[in-house]
């Protein structure tokens, strides 16, 4: 138990110093995971409203699949990616592998599915009247669109939101694509786990509760900008 | 209600130019675009744990103006990295299995430049009695009583190898002890993580030295057995082969391995840890095999 408080006391330690080597690991994991989660918004919202906005066979299940993609083990999209890219692999030739860039590729990937997945489900949870009257007062299809997506924001960035915390939080992809290289893939999930295994709890406990904390300001800035 | 629009966009925009802020500051911070060349250099946990390759590092880049990128895997994992021409050169300690990397024509060469050697550890009462045995009469006699538990790394990498080799000469086939009973362990960890495993459950595990003395302060064992030829722990570096893997960067690998076993490098590695745990954790022995 005392580690806990101590690993506490500790990351108010290195917050309050701005202790340089853990700044940084945080600094690029904070880089790292927004730069994928928007990306993926941008990608995932358009294409979640034009499967939303969409009658066409097979509708159901395709929503079906991208729900069961929310399962998604971390470690298996890093498996998946790490043998795209791997210098033998079909994606080889980019030479990508072991850098920052295929981590965001990697976590694009993982969020993919809960970004349209919960996307989808946040317009389907509008009221059809906004949708008909929309339409009645003679609106365009993305007209359409826009209206009932502006009526969801608070459930589609909740799943913005959700997608930042999947990718941010995630280990096993980063550490087997991003090769967890000090000053160039490390980040703090990778911090931990190593100093875990090098038996620094009361560092590693610091680093878990110094990456809630930029989880907090994130979503508090996040939040702040919705109430305007 | 175009107004209204626009003014919807405002906060998108700014999140988005806020974001935008973040990551290029986050990305001039941490990952510049580096103007120098990257030597990657996959190595065993116990020459990262003992934290000799952070000591290396600085030095190397200094020297050889190159970034050098130190990933931290088993020696299993490190020579599937070579295989697939991920890596441009690797540091393991696991002779059979290199000889037959090099042979299949993945390595250039095998280059030995430091050893020590591996230990059993255990609980200080030694509950099966195994203290002054030779490591294979110690594995027999935890075989046959079954007193006290063995945790293995059980992750293929270079200790586990050892440990693989040293049930075979005490002569048991490996399979038969994987399944003997609940008192084998298999860890599936590095070695920093398995000693503390076999400290919470008081059990004993082979490990090599520098990583023992590196985590002395935070577990429970001691050593239990450290006589036996079969205990020696060769580290060797091997440069990728450009002929199987062309895109690996053989000169730059090149220097690292001259950088290792060149006199003042080896000197260092001698002298590492000695301040701090009273002992040697590494003999240099550039280039040639110990005997």
């Amino acid at each position: 138990m005392t580690e806990i408080w101590q690993g506490f006391i500790k990351a108010i330690e290195l917050i309050v110093t701005l202790d340089p080597e853990v700044m940084e690991i945080a600094g690029r994991s904070l880089s790292i995971s927004v730069t994928s989660c928007l990306l993926a918004s941008v990608m995932c919202i358009p294409l979640a409203s034009l499967i939303h906005f969409h009658n066409f066979p097979g509708k159901r299940i395709l929503i079906n699949v991208i729900q069961t993609f929310f399962s998604l083990p971390t470690v298996c999209v890093g498996l998946f990616v790490f043998v795209l890219f791997s210098r033998a692999g079909p994606l080889g030739g980019t030479n990508l592998l072991f850098t920052p860039t295929v981590m965001v590729i990697g976590q694009m990937i993982l969020i993919t599915p809960i970004l349209l997945g919960l996307t989808i489900s946040a317009l389907s949870g509008v009221d059809k009247a906004i949708l008909d009257t929309a339409i009645s007062l003679g609106a365009s299809g993305f007209q359409v669109a826009v209206v009932v997506l502006r009526e969801a924001r608070y459930a589609v960035l909740a799943a913005v939101i959700m997608g930042f915390g999947r990718a941010i939080s995630e280990l096993g992809l980063a550490l087997m694509v991003g090769g967890n290289i000090k000053g160039f893939t490390r980040i703090i999930t990778t911090a931990i786990s190593l100093e875990t295994s090098k038996g620094e709890l009361e560092l590693s406990l610091a680093l878990g509760m110094i990456l809630i904390f930029i989880a907090l300001i994130v979503n508090f800035v996040l939040n702040r900008i919705q109430q305007r | 209600m175009k107004n209204k629009v626009i003014s919807s966009l405002i906060p998108v925009i700014a999140l988005i130019s806020l974001i935008i802020g973040m990551v290029g500051c986050g990305d001039s911070t941490a990952s510049p675009l580096p103007p120098q060349e990257r030597l990657r250099v996959a190595t065993t946990t116990s020459l990262y744990d003992t934290g000799l390759w952070g000591y290396l590092e600085p030095m190397f880049e200094e020297q050889y103006n190159v970034e050098l990128d130190v990933m931290y895997v088993g020696t299993g994992k490190a020579l599937e990295y070579g295989r697939r021409g991920d890596v441009d050169v690797i540091t393991v300690h696991s002779k059979a299995r290199e000889e037959q990397f090099v042979a299949e024509g993945y390595g250039v060469a095998r280059v030995p430049f430091a050893y020590n050697y591996f230990r059993i550890v255990g609980p200080a009462g030694d509950p099966a009695g195994i203290e002054g045995m030779s490591p294979e009469d110690a594995f027999k006699t935890l075989m046959e009583t079954g007193i006290g538990s063995f945790v293995s790394r059980g992750d293929d990498s270079g200790t586990h190898g050892k440990e693989k080799a040293i049930w075979e000469a005490a002569g048991f086939n490996y399979e038969t002890v994987r399944i003997a009973g609940t008192w084998y362990i298999e860890a599936g960890i590095g070695m920093g993580p398995t000693l503390m495993m076999t400290s919470e459950k008081q059990a004993y595990t082979l490990t090599d030295m520098g990583t023992f003395l590196a985590y002395k302060g935070k577990i429970d064992l001691v050593p239990i057995v450290d006589k036996g030829d079969i205990l020696l722990n060769v580290y060797s570096a091997i440069a990728i082969n450009p002929e199987n893997n062309p895109k690996t960067k053989i000169d730059l690998a090149n220097n690292l391995i001259s950088f290792l076993t060149s006199p003042e490098i080896q000197e260092l590695i001698g002298d590492y840890g000695v301040e701090e745990y009273g002992m040697q954790l590494f003999t240099p022995c550039a280039g040639a095999e110990p005997k």
